[in-house]
């Protein structure tokens, strides 16, 4: 029974985007027979070759994709090699779960609201300089994708942060980073040279997660990045909405480039790591101990603590435009407030709530259970975790979205499934299951096994020792766990739409279709709405063993953290 | 390892084997409905739901809807749920998704927010039901004579397959307490612009606003317009274009940010203008630019104003995709919305302020006098002002002016 677990989830993690992939990739070669595409063809590839401006926005999805995770991997290991142990490391790590709990789009809108040449920024300074007019600077859409690189590292760094917080225990890196220190090491050359070795393959596939979302992002190339042209993902969502029902076919080879380019950035980061390896393994042994590095700290908390306090400073400013009348530049302030917007819209929230909810709990609910199934299974056959699986479980986070998801709306249709409750729970479970898996597994394998042996032995059963143990143990990973899964399924825009047919009102698909609108209090309103599920997912994880557990030190009450600092 | 490399073959196979085999069953199918006889139709919708797919964008427009659906349910017993969309083009989406996999009957979508290029390609591809439009009574009350875009969308005749909702015209909008005079030609625009460059722009192409506005321009600058109401493949379309390229050429250079960024909608533009970044914009609404000064977006200072030989107008519709679970309660719906009373709701700037399909003359008095003593608001142009109302060029020249433009301007540099 247990040994159906890993199987499930393989299915229900590979089967979708595999559906997915075969829907998009007949239709590229001009197979699409309700369209009249009948025989394979390549003038979709034609079509999508003669674009004008195709390689312009190849260049862009690729060279940001890199750029973006190249600078979020760097900010954080410099961070953390700077500051791990210290109180601003602390200081850090507790916002990190609210700031985790913004969606990617809200950051966005935060920070176009922020640095956009009518942004808040702007308005600050503004009266120095004499402008009555937004100055003529290409901040926001520029050319190159600045604006669209920024927007995406200030929301990598929170989740690669996470990430290496993870990796770091299994790393003994206070006791290294003593070692390096005793025998004369910068702090954040020893890091580099004796810690970063040995965290960095346990991330390496967050890290390649990162580079094919920022390869293949859409909501955030629409708010910030350029249009002329736009890069590739956001292109192939025009095509498909092209009234034009031929240039479905373009689009879907456009999805199939899009994935070879999500290949061809991972290639690439994967060969910079090899050279990268080789210079630093000379590196590493010639002795250069580089102990005057406190300008560099400083420059890494600098950039950490931008990066943070861009999003928060977005969230200020998003929920300023959401209580604001006419706001005129380059004012400040709005001249005056109003809450009938948000009025207008909390007796319409209700509804979008229940829905998100009737999605997000039973999405979640499974992939902790077959999360679950799977490690239990995992420890008592005694198996390790094998590399393969690994690449497995973050395939849905390597496949770009656009070049599965309307393949595979087709596949629902076809099993008779599409617009279900079922198979709109199926679909989240798809993004919902790795983000579970990679949040619980740790702690999971972490767990002392002698727990579990000395019950044994007392004549508990493998399946009381699991549910009167183990899970027990583990309730505030749990919780954790069920609170970034929960997180997962409100974000969900496109594959929410596009398989229940529109008929499930979340309210992310409510605060898309209402940015559609334009109207930045709206915008608003709707990106702190979107917020409130997950932070109080978040919220929750944190106080119920608290809570609960109040009176059991270590057992995911308060009570541990202040242990680990004592020791 | 090797055992689990073939669970994972497994697994993918039948994954794939599903994607193969169709298993579909229409989970509702619904007779089409006897369009001649209105009362079976009425009896047919009772207890149907009927998903609408309409833009989102507008919350007011989203509470008009939802005011519709109340009426309706009280009256008919129909429910309304409106999905709301970023794009009209997903919705023919998903009805195509779905004849792609063989699901002719019961589909998602009932009724669509439609009208130009997106109807052109759904009738092209036979995925309307219909006709039914003329059956409905309250058709009789539609300007047919007055307002002959009611019966031809973008030039193409819409032979029963949509039902006219709303009437749509071009007309630009500035701040008052900013600008004396304004520019009221293609010609005029662009010798202000060249002593204010940067103070305009215009949304990119193929959004439909910025679509439109290169549409008003080759309307003014072709030798004769008419050319325009055929297909753009059945006349020299290079020579057509000539005077727009020519025209853009000069423009491009003079735009915000000298068109190397565009705002992508026309929300976006009204922000521009909010912003003071633009000093002219312009909507297919004057209606909605009351509805924005009163949502805080625009300044109280703003007015709409109308080109000297008229600017584009045209109809919006709804229509019924073939595969429609609910076609008996969409046609009740579309039904209702051509009724002097919702049509009399919706030109109220209250509630929206979008302009009727109806005919004055063809309605009871009472209702006449309604209309007459609506408040349009302040930056609503009265019909009065409004000028010369000019046609829509066949959607034909509107794809072919998106597609070079895309390849004269969409790519900078």
């Amino acid at each position: 029974m247990l040994r159906l677990f890993p199987i499930l989830t393989l299915v229900f993690m590979v089967g979708p985007v595999t559906a997915g992939l075969i829907g998009t990739f007949l239709p590229s070669f001009g197979i699409l027979p309700a369209l009249g595409g009948d025989g394979a063809s390549l003038d979709p590839w034609r079509a999508l070759l003669a674009q004008p401006g195709l390689w312009q926005s190849v260049r862009l999805s690729l060279f940001n994709g890199l750029a973006a995770t190249a600078i979020s991997v760097a900010i954080v290991m410099l961070f953390c090699a700077a500051w791990q142990g210290t109180r601003i490391f602390r200081a850090v790590q507790r916002l990190l779960s609210p700031i985790l709990s913004v969606p990617h789009a809200t950051a966005a809108f935060g920070l176009a609201f922020l640095i956009a040449p009518s942004g808040w920024m702007a308005r600050l300074v503004a009266p120095f300089m004499g402008w009555d007019r937004p100055p003529e600077l290409a901040i926001l859409h520029d050319p190159l994708g600045i604006a669209m690189v920024i927007g995406l590292v200030t929301k990598e760094i929170p989740f690669l942060f996470l990430m290496t917080l993870a990796a770091l225990p299994q790393a003994d890196t206070e006791r290294t980073a003593q070692v390096t220190a005793s025998l004369g090491y910068g702090r954040i050359t020893g890091w580099f040279k004796a810690t970063l070795p040995r965290i960095y393959p346990q991330i390496r596939l967050p890290v390649l997660a990162v580079l094919a979302y920022s390869t293949s992002v859409v909501d955030v190339a629409i708010i910030l990045g350029p249009t002329t042209p736009a890069p590739l993902a956001v292109r192939i969502l025009g095509w498909l909405s092209d009234p034009d029902l031929a240039k479905r076919f373009m689009a879907s080879s456009g999805a199939v480039l899009q994935l070879a380019l999500v290949l061809i950035a991972m290639a690439v980061w994967l060969s910079a790591e090899k050279i990268i390896g080789v210079l630093g393994r000379r590196a590493m042994v010639d002795g250069r101990r580089l102990a005057h590095d406190g300008w560099l700290r400083h420059v890494g908390a600098g950039l950490a603590i931008i990066a943070v306090g861009a999003v928060i400073l977005g969230l200020v400013v998003l929920f300023m435009w959401s209580i604001a009348g006419f706001w005129a530049f380059p004012d400040i302030l709005p001249r005056n407030f109003s809450l009938r917007l948000w009025g207008r819209e909390f007796g319409a929230l209700g509804d979008s709530l229940l829905v998100t909810l009737m999605i997000g709990v039973p999405s979640v609910l499974i992939a902790v259970a077959l999360v679950l199934g799977c490690l239990e299974n995992e420890v008592r056959r005694g198996l390790r975790r094998h590399k393969a699986v690994m690449w497995l479980i973050y395939l849905p986070l390597l496949v770009p979205q656009i070049s599965f998801m309307f393949g595979l709306q087709v596949f629902f249709t076809l099993i008779g499934l599409e617009r279900t409750l079922t198979s709109v729970v199926l679909v989240h479970l798809v993004f919902v299951l790795p983000y579970v898996f990679l949040s619980l597994s740790d702690p999971f394998r972490a767990l002392d096994p002698r727990y579990g042996q000395t019950a044994l032995c007392l004549g508990a059963s493998p399946t009381r020792v699991f549910w009167q143990v183990r899970l027990p143990l583990l309730t505030r990973a749990v919780l954790t766990a069920m609170a970034v899964g929960l997180a997962v399924t409100v974000g969900q825009y496109l594959p929410t739409l596009l398989i229940g047919a529109g008929r499930f009102a979340t309210v992310t698909t409510e605060a898309v279709a209402l940015a559609a609108g334009g109207d930045r209090r709206m915008i608003g309103i709707y990106g702190l709405l979107q917020m409130l599920l997950p932070f109080a997912g978040f919220a929750f994880a944190l106080l119920i063993p608290a809570v609960v557990f109040a009176k059991r030190r270590g057992m995911g009450g308060m009570g541990d953290r202040g242990g680990n600092n004592a020791t | 390892m090797r055992s689990k490399m073939r669970r994972f073959v497994s697994a993918v196979a039948v994954a794939a084997g599903l994607a193969t085999t169709s298993i579909a069953v229409p989970a509702f199918a619904d007779p089409a409905p006897d369009v001649g006889n209105w009362q079976s139709v009425l009896d047919q919708a009772r207890g149907q739901t009927v998903y609408w797919h309409a833009w989102g964008g507008e919350p007011r427009i989203n509470e008009y809807i939802d005011w519709a659906g109340g009426q309706l349910l009280e009256r008919y017993g129909v429910n309304v749920v409106q999905v709301k969309l970023t794009d009209t083009a997903d919705a023919v989406s998903k009805v195509l998704s779905e004849k792609t996999a063989g699901v002719d009957d019961g589909g998602a979508v009932d009724m669509i927010w439609i009208n130009g290029e997106n109807f052109a390609a759904m009738k092209r591809n036979n995925l309307l039901f219909g006709p039914w439009v003329e059956d409905a009574p309250n058709f009789d009350y539609v300007d047919v004579k007055g307002k002959p875009t009611v019966v031809n969308d973008f030039t193409v005749p819409t032979v029963g397959l949509e039902a006219p909702w709303g009437m749509a015209q071009v007309s630009f909008y500035y701040d008052t307490a900013k600008l004396d005079s304004v520019p009221k030609s293609a010609q005029a625009l662009l010798e202000w612009l060249a002593k204010h460059p940067g103070r305009f722009t215009y949304p990119q192409p193929p959004n439909y606003m910025g679509s439109t506005f290169l549409k008003q321009i080759l309307t003014e600058l072709v030798d004769d317009p008419k050319v325009l109401q055929q297909p753009a493949d059945e006349v020299d379309a290079k020579k057509v274009l000539a005077p727009l390229w020519g025209y853009l050429d000069d423009l491009q250079p003079l735009l915000w940010r000298n068109g190397q960024a565009y705002p992508q909608n026309g929300a976006a533009m009204r922000t521009l203008l909010a912003d003071n970044a633009v000093d002219i914009a312009f909507s297919f609404s004057s209606g909605e630019v009351s509805s924005a000064i009163d949502a805080f977006e625009l300044p109280d200072t703003v007015r709409s104003y109308v080109f000297d030989h008229g600017t584009l107008g045209n109809t919006n519709f709804v229509a019924i995709p073939y595969n429609a679970s609910a076609k008996a309660g969409a046609m009740v719906l579309a039904n209702f919305l051509m009724s002097p009373e919702a049509q009399l709701r919706k030109q109220d700037p209250k509630y929206w302020g979008s302009d009727t399909v109806l005919a004055m003359d063809k309605l009871p008095s009472d209702m006449q006098k309604a209309f007459a003593d609506l408040d349009l608001g302040v930056a609503s142009l009265s019909p009065s002002e409004r000028g010369t109302v000019l046609p829509e060029p066949h959607p034909s020249w509107m794809s072919l002016v998106e597609e070079q433009w895309q390849k004269r301007y969409g790519v900078a540099q």
